[in-house]
């Protein structure tokens, strides 16, 4: 087993377990991230988990790398991968050309029917590698082979709150309007981030995600109910 | 008789509520943002007796004219800029700052242009009653995230405080502005330096650099000789901490700030030691800057020394005439100022 520590300067370094984007690798990571919670190491800020490495943050005016990184490294266990599972969360999509202003281009680009792009995208069950980017904005994978392709070359200014979106083999929702550069291909009524909830941010990484396909109607109703409050993300959490 | 607040009667351009930043979110994508000069505001809350992370006002360009709606309030400014008091049936008078005022009800706390540095800092004895948002009132604009709205503070904002009345005791002061040390900025090289050819780093470490208009909470893009990856710039995303500099596909570093994102896939070449961050966060458009390596016990060798000096600045807190006093110093600032600074005037060049 290889792990690499790189350094952030005098306030964090990074834990890597590997170079590229797979589940192997990540669980790892989580695994690590998930024994530190626990470990209550003095001086440790929090742990960062992204793809391939777990970012450690810790207060150089309480404590110093050296100390951190021992009992960091008292925390590796070799080919540990028992992560917690995470919940298993079902996200309504609504797979509408005027909802995802990309489903028929990049279906095109693929090959594919508006259909097939969304059959195809719905049928997998997707694990949140990380959050990043914005708050609650999760990167999950693997997206199916036949549905990869690179980011829109001229990133949007504007993406809407709530837009389904894929680059690359991975995909997510976008938990607030902003920039993007993914192809949108549909949208999910629920919102992924509510500041009025007492944990606002929905998914954690380590999380996986069912994309459940609704029409029209039923989007819009969601969406109603989501705006008069009276929509509980709870329920949209699967019995494990 | 109403709670009692701070009343903006005249916006400023851009002033946020910020602390020392909402620690311990950064695996829900949440930034952390807070003060772009934790110094100033640890000092300013000093001042006023509060503890180190309370809550102040960071005011970036030109501050916003606050109204007192209290019996009293003691506040504190920290950074170089110019107030003053407009009082109701006195002349305006110019208020020194690194000190603190004691002001009465009805009272407007003009804060004028912060000129040397982009932010300088306003703290209130007794902090503000403002509900903290996942243990924080610092303010993220950009998603809106923080106390108010999580926006800059607008015309008529009101911001409930702590206290009904100043506490007891004379005002206090430093005895002279904070010091941030000149020279190189220093850094310690990675975590991606080995992305870099070896002459992309050492033109990093010899070069100097510009900061350049797209400068903001978030980051400052430098402006300067462009640093060649080993490769390609992109890496797969990963942590981003205050200080990192990364550097895109274009081989122009951009120095990553407290609103910066929490992960990102551009290789980073080094990242700003603890001690120099109050440093950079106080730079502005066209400021130059430079670059020094040094190892990870140094940086923490030099952020215990500043530790140390903080310590020793706030120890060296002294009373400060008492309003009513003559004060040949504000005198003096007051003509120097009200020459050379238009209240109203943003261009602080």
């Amino acid at each position: 087993m290889t792990v690499r520590f790189t350094t952030a300067g005098d306030t964090a370094f990074n834990v890597e377990f590997g170079e590229g984007i797979d589940r192997p690798t990540n669980a790892r990571v989580m695994a690590l991230h998930a024994r530190l919670k626990r470990a209550a190491v003095p001086g440790l800020v929090e742990t960062v988990p992204t793809f391939r490495s777990l970012q450690v943050v810790y207060d150089p005016a309480a404590t110093c790398r050296r100390e951190v990184q021992a009992a960091v490294e008292a925390q590796i266990i070799p080919d540990d991968e028992a992560a917690a599972e995470g919940a298993l969360w079902r996200l309504p999509v609504c797979y509408d050309p005027e909802l995802g202003p990309d489903l028929l281009e990049v279906s095109a680009a693929l090959g594919l029917t508006p259909e097939r792009l969304a059959a195809l995208h719905g049928a997998a069950e997707y694990f949140v590698y990380m959050l990043g980017f914005m708050p609650g904005f999760g990167y999950m994978g693997d997206l199916p082979a036949e549905l990869e392709r690179p980011r829109r070359t001229e990133p949007r200014v504007r993406v809407p709150a709530g837009s389904v979106a894929m680059a690359g083999r991975l995909t997510t929702v976008y938990p607030w309007e902003s920039p993007g550069g993914w192809h949108l291909i549909g949208h999910c009524p629920v919102p992924l981030y509510d500041g009025t909830r007492p944990s606002p941010v929905l998914l954690a990484a380590g999380d996986r995600v069912r994309f459940e396909a609704v029409d029209r109607a039923r989007h819009d109703a969601l969406a109603a109910e989501v705006a008069a409050g009276r929509f509980d993300p709870e329920t949209l959490r699967a019995s494990a | 008789m109403s709670a009692p607040e701070l009343r903006v009667v005249r916006p400023g351009l851009f002033a946020t509520i910020q602390d020392l930043g909402r620690v311990g979110y950064q695996e829900l994508g949440m930034p952390v943002a807070g003060a772009l000069d934790p110094i100033a505001l640890r000092l300013a809350n000093a001042l006023v007796g509060n503890p180190a992370g309370t809550a102040g006002v960071e005011i970036a360009l030109l501050g916003p004219a606050l109204k007192v709606e209290a019996e009293s309030v003691r506040v504190a400014v920290v950074g170089p800029m110019a107030l003053r008091l407009e009082r109701e049936g006195e002349p305006p008078a110019a208020l020194e700052p690194y000190r603190t005022h004691t002001l009465a009800r009805g009272d407007v706390l003009a804060l004028g242009a912060v000129t040397g540095a982009s932010v300088a800092y306003l703290a209130v004895a007794g902090g503000f009653a403002l509900e903290p948002f996942l243990g924080s009132l610092s303010t993220y604009v950009r998603a809106g995230i923080g106390p108010l709205g999580g926006k800059p503070l607008g015309d008529g904002a009101r911001i409930p405080l702590g206290r009904n009345a100043a506490p007891a005791g004379a005002d206090v002061g430093l005895p002279e502005p904070p010091e941030y040390g000149g020279g190189p900025v220093r850094v310690v090289l990675g975590p991606q330096d080995d992305r870099f050819t070896a002459a992309a780093v050492e033109t990093f470490l010899s070069a100097t650099y510009r900061v350049g208009k797209d400068a903001d909470r978030m980051g400052l893009r430098l402006e300067g000789p462009t640093l060649a990856h080993r490769g390609t710039a992109d890496i797969p995303s990963d942590g981003l901490v205050t200080g990192s500099i990364q550097v895109p596909g274009n081989g122009q570093p951009i120095l990553l700030l407290n609103d910066h994102q929490t992960a990102g896939g551009y290789a980073k070449i080094a990242t700003v030691i603890s001690a120099d961050l109050p440093r950079v966060g106080r730079l502005r458009p066209g400021d130059p800057l430079s670059f020094r390596a040094v190892s990870v016990e140094e940086a923490e060798a030099i952020r215990r020394r500043q530790e140390q000096a903080i310590a020793g600045w706030i120890r060296a807190i002294r009373t400060v005439r008492p309003a009513g006093g003559v004060d040949l110093d504000a005198l003096y600032s007051e003509n120097l100022v009200s020459g050379v600074v238009d209240m109203r005037n943003a261009d602080d060049s």
